[in-house]
């Protein structure tokens, strides 16, 4: 009951409520009240238009449309409720039959149903019409029965999807009945589903019964429902109209209210409510961040060139910061890499810096330059050639980054059509030639094949052979081997490596994997809650780390010494809620040594005389448990 | 190495299955085409057979002379064991005779192809029409609706393509017959005599679907431009236009299409109301005055021609699938 009160809660599902309960309750108390105005014959009025007696006017026997029309609503509710029973009667019986009779039984129905419901349900109807021959009783068995093969399919998806749950199992195991647990387990389970897709088929029902009774294969005079009377309207339509647009407007509307009170019961009984709606994005003042001085080289020299890197989106409170003040440059061949956990905002950064946050996302920087080109600046064919040809991506997941319905060959030649001018078959040879410079074995052959025909590693190799299209000078890789299995893993690394050898190609490569970063990259970027914590060369990784998140990240990472015994080392708490950064440092809550001051002020990130750059009040201090270990080596040694 | 050399090894394999592919999808869907004619053909003959009591009878009425029904049911071969008159029946089809007209006492492959052309020409243009509409529609409407921007645009769009996808063709056609026809008088509304008289027929029967069509692509359009393999076009820094239509739309499609294949074998059965509104010289006005006549000949072969049209589109939807997304040849069960 909760649930149907949360129907008329929407707009629509009130409208629907209130049709539907307005045209059943029509159904009940119209021919009670009007059937004497209705069939009263004023001869005096034959055939009029609508005046302030005949509000729809007459037809030609001078009767009232308008109560003719109202009258008609009991005939026509009933008819189509009584074909709605037969629909879902048989139905019923078709659809559970491969689950009483047993498989191979069961198949044969199943074949017959599925050939049944390719036929429209009007076609279906008409043949049985002339089986069960004209008239009213005829067409409630011809609509029933036509709709009966979808009801069966129907029922038969909702079956199969019960009768494997455990609670069917179990009393199978127990010996019951297949009849005996159909009524008592199976049906009860899907009464639901069945009982809202009646409504809406009770809603298709009228139509076509008011379809069927237009065409003067239904109901019969000196009877009539809305088809009846809208098939006697069309005759004098040019004398007068509302007499044909009366029923037909009685028709769109109770067939519209069955159908969305369905669909609405549906939406409450299915996914529930749809999720918040988005608030307009309107970011208040951007906090100015202390510019960080990026240590200097030859401009000449620096690829990617980014400041104060902040990436909002809308959310239901607010805006959501989750990159919040990125700063940092890559120089030609150099390899950086982004580490931190999920929601650190490292996969944004690189999405940021490559234009491809999408709506409602917005990106702000005080510099944000690809060689020497700003990156800010509105979209143009000369941008996008700048970063289609300079900038590859390569992506996480290789399975889903292709397009399916586009074979390998033309989807890495389309950068060279777009961006170099190339005709068809240059592009495509092109595209041969950077899938062998990936490794791909028999590029030519592999070149007509659609994504689904390549493995995931062989995939992420055609995704760096697309980057390959242009002559890059950045490459982009977000989380390239997370989704590959482990011996693909060092291939696709070992490929971007040879890469970057051969053509002095910078990379920045995002991983949560510290292991990863630290054999590909020279220089890491560790974030945090949006913000870089630390910034040093791979080679400090494992024993100059500062930030204590640092050294968390570094101490939970398992190798050849790890004690096996041991549970492996985890960094307590959990990441920080973009939504809800703390003030002061944002790690204070899980770090061994933050102090008041650490959840009070928020360190900056401050730069040393070697070029490193570390966000802590206690930069480099020991962490307690390494003071522990410290005081056991001391006990240990006399 | 040892990777790199299984890596060749499944080359091969891997491309002959892909011939194998098509070669298997092809012989499973002749096979259910096949099947689904049997059936269809089957249920035509019986239909004669179902209907209680004399068809001749029926259809010559009460007062005809019994040696006339008796004269009429011989030549029928009514009186033959059931599976003689199934081989009668299965051979005149192979042959193209469909049997004579009870009433017109023409043959009934004449009254086909007299009428075939006009509902054909309807169901075609109607089809294109509706395709025509929903497809830039649903993409455009995509496109400006997606991730929760254009919220009143959206709400209109779906409240309107709702309201007009469930009001039925014929009622859309008396209406359409009002305004334009009565009212406004600008177009006719009986016969295909001119090239006007196809507009109100033509949208009457498109309007419907080319409403439910275009919502469908909008939905799928929505969710296929929020896919990864959308965000690696954007990342290829290709035109908007090629991301959409090029990248996009194809899948959109592919998911649409099997929803729309069910409109469009909709619209081959919707020609009969319509057709009836207008006055339509085609197989709809005939079958409905052959059922009201009796004339079942008549009537069991335009069953069979709806049949086989709608069997036909559906094979066209399925084939159409393949070509779109190779994935759908393997994915049926």
């Amino acid at each position: 009951m909760r649930r149907l009160k949360s129907v008329i809660r929407t707009p629509v599902g009130l409208t629907a409520t209130i049709l539907t309960v307005g045209v059943l309750l029509l159904a009940v108390v119209a021919p009670i009240l009007w059937s004497d105005d209705a069939d009263a014959i004023d001869t005096a009025n034959i055939l009029a238009g609508p005046s302030a007696d005949h509000w729809a006017g007459t037809d030609n026997l001078g009767r009232d449309i308008f109560f003719r029309t109202l009258v008609a609503t009991r005939l026509s509710v009933e008819l189509a409720l009584a074909a709605t029973v037969i629909a879902v009667v048989i139905g019923l019986l078709l659809g559970t039959a491969s689950f009483v009779l047993g498989r191979r039984s069961g198949r044969l129905v199943n074949a017959g149903v599925n050939i049944a419901v390719a036929f429209p349900g009007m076609l279906l109807a008409l043949f049985f019409a002339v089986v069960f021959g004209v008239g009213a009783t005829g067409a409630v068995f011809a609509i029933g029965l036509a709709g009966a093969p979808a009801m069966g399919r129907l029922t038969r998806t909702l079956v199969a999807s019960v009768s494997s749950r455990d609670f069917v199992d179990a009393a199978r195991v127990a010996g019951v009945g297949r009849v005996r647990i159909l009524f008592r387990h199976v049906l009860p389970n899907i009464s639901e589903p069945l009982v809202v897709n009646a409504t809406i088929g009770a809603g298709g029902a009228l139509l076509s019964f008011a379809g069927l009774s237009f065409l003067g294969l239904g109901v019969q005079q000196p009877s009539y429902d809305w088809g009846r009377l809208l098939f006697d309207g069309i005759g004098s339509i040019y004398v007068n109209p509302a007499a044909a647009l009366a029923p037909g407007l009685a028709v769109v509307v109770a067939g519209l209210a069955f159908n969305l009170f369905g669909e609405s019961v549906a939406k409450v009984l299915g996914v529930g409510v749809v999720a918040g709606i988005q608030l307009p994005s309107s970011a208040p003042a951007v906090e100015t961040t202390s510019p960080v001085d990026v240590a200097h080289h030859d401009a000449d020299d620096i690829v990617l060139d980014v400041r104060d890197l902040e990436v909002t989106f809308p959310g239901p409170a607010g805006p959501i910061r989750p990159v919040r003040g990125v700063s940092f440059a890559v120089r030609r061949g150099e390899a950086v890499g982004v580490v931190g956990e999920s929601g650190s905002g490292k996969s944004l950064t690189a999405l940021a810096v490559s234009r491809l946050v999408g709506d409602p996302g917005r990106v702000d920087a005080s510099r944000l330059e690809l060689l020497g080109h700003d990156l800010r600046a509105a979209d143009s064919k000369a941008l996008r050639k700048l970063l289609g040809t300079s900038l590859a991506m390569v992506f996480q997941d290789p399975m889903t980054s292709f397009n399916p319905t586009k074979r390998m060959g033309g989807q890495l030649a389309e950068v060279a059509r777009h961006h170099q001018g190339m005709d068809r078959r240059s592009a495509l040879a092109r595209a041969v030639d950077r899938m062998r410079a990936v490794r791909i074995t028999d590029p030519e052959h592999r070149a007509h094949q659609y994504p689904h025909e390549f493995s995931g590693g062989m995939r992420q190799r055609a995704m760096i052979g697309m980057g390959l299209m242009g002559s890059p000078a950045l490459i982009v890789a977000d989380e390239p081997t997370t989704a590959l299995d482990v011996t693909v893993q060092q291939q696709v690394l070992d490929l971007l490596a040879s890469i970057r050898a051969a053509d002095d190609v910078a990379l920045v490569l995002i991983s949560h994997d510290v292991a990863v970063v630290g054999q590909v990259c020279d220089r890491v970027l560790v974030m945090y809650a949006g913000k870089i914590v630390e910034d040093l060369p791979a080679a400090d990784l494992a024993g100059a780390a500062r930030h204590p998140y640092t050294r968390a990240l570094v101490a939970a990472v398992p190798d050849m010494d790890t004690d096996l015994d041991q549970p492996l080392a985890v960094i307590p708490g959990r990441p920080v809620d973009p939504a809800d950064v703390p003030s002061g440092c944002a790690y204070a809550a899980r770090c061994p040594l933050a102090t008041d001051t650490c959840r009070a002020q928020e360190p900056p990130l401050e730069t040393d005389s070697a070029g490193r750059r570390v966000a802590c009040w206690h930069a480099g201090e020991p962490l307690p448990i390494e003071i522990l270990d410290r005081e056991l080596a001391e006990v240990d040694t006399p | 190495m040892a990777l790199a050399n299984s890596a060749i090894a499944a080359a091969p394999r891997v491309g002959r299955l892909g011939s194998h592919v098509w070669l298997r999808f092809g012989v499973r869907r002749l096979g259910r085409l096949l099947v689904s004619l049997w059936v269809l053909v089957t249920a035509s003959f019986l239909m004669i057979h179902l209907i209680p009591g004399d068809p001749v009878r029926a259809a010559l009425g009460p007062t005809a002379p019994a040696a006339l029904v008796a004269a009429k049911r011989e030549e029928m071969g009514l009186d033959d064991p059931i599976l003689v008159q199934y081989w009668h029946y299965l051979q005149g089809l192979f042959t193209g005779d469909l049997g004579t007209s009870m009433i017109s006492q023409l043959p009934v492959s004449d009254v086909i192809s007299q009428r075939l052309p006009a509902t054909l020409a309807l169901a075609l243009l109607a089809f294109v029409f509706a395709v025509a509409v929903a497809v830039p529609l649903g993409v455009t409407m995509g496109v400006l609706t997606r991730r929760g921007h254009g919220r009143r645009t959206e709400l209109a769009f779906t409240t309107s393509s709702v309201v007009l996808g469930i009001i039925p063709d014929f009622v859309i056609a008396v209406v359409l017959v009002y305004v334009f026809g009565v009212s406004l008088e600008w177009l006719p509304v009986a016969g295909n005599d001119t090239p006007s008289a196809y507009v109100l027929p033509v949208l009457a029967l498109a309007i419907g679907p080319a409403a439910i069509l275009s919502r469908i692509i909008r939905v799928e359009m929505v969710s296929v431009l929020d896919a990864d393999f959308v965000r690696t076009a954007r990342a290829k820094r290709l035109p908007k236009r090629t991301i959409y239509l090029g990248h996009a739309l194809p899948n959109a499609l592919t998911a649409s299409l099997t929803i729309g294949g069910l409109i469009l074998s909709a619209m081959v059965a919707g020609t009969v109301l319509v057709e009836n509104v207008f006055a339509w010289p085609g197989l709809g006005s005939t079958i409905v005055s052959s059922i009201l006549n009796k004339d079942y000949q008549v009537v069991q072969a335009i069953v069979l021609v709806y049949g086989v049209g709608v069997l036909l589109v559906n094979t066209l939807v399925d084939v159409a699938l393949a070509l779109l997304d190779p994935r759908s040849m393997i994915r049926e069960d």
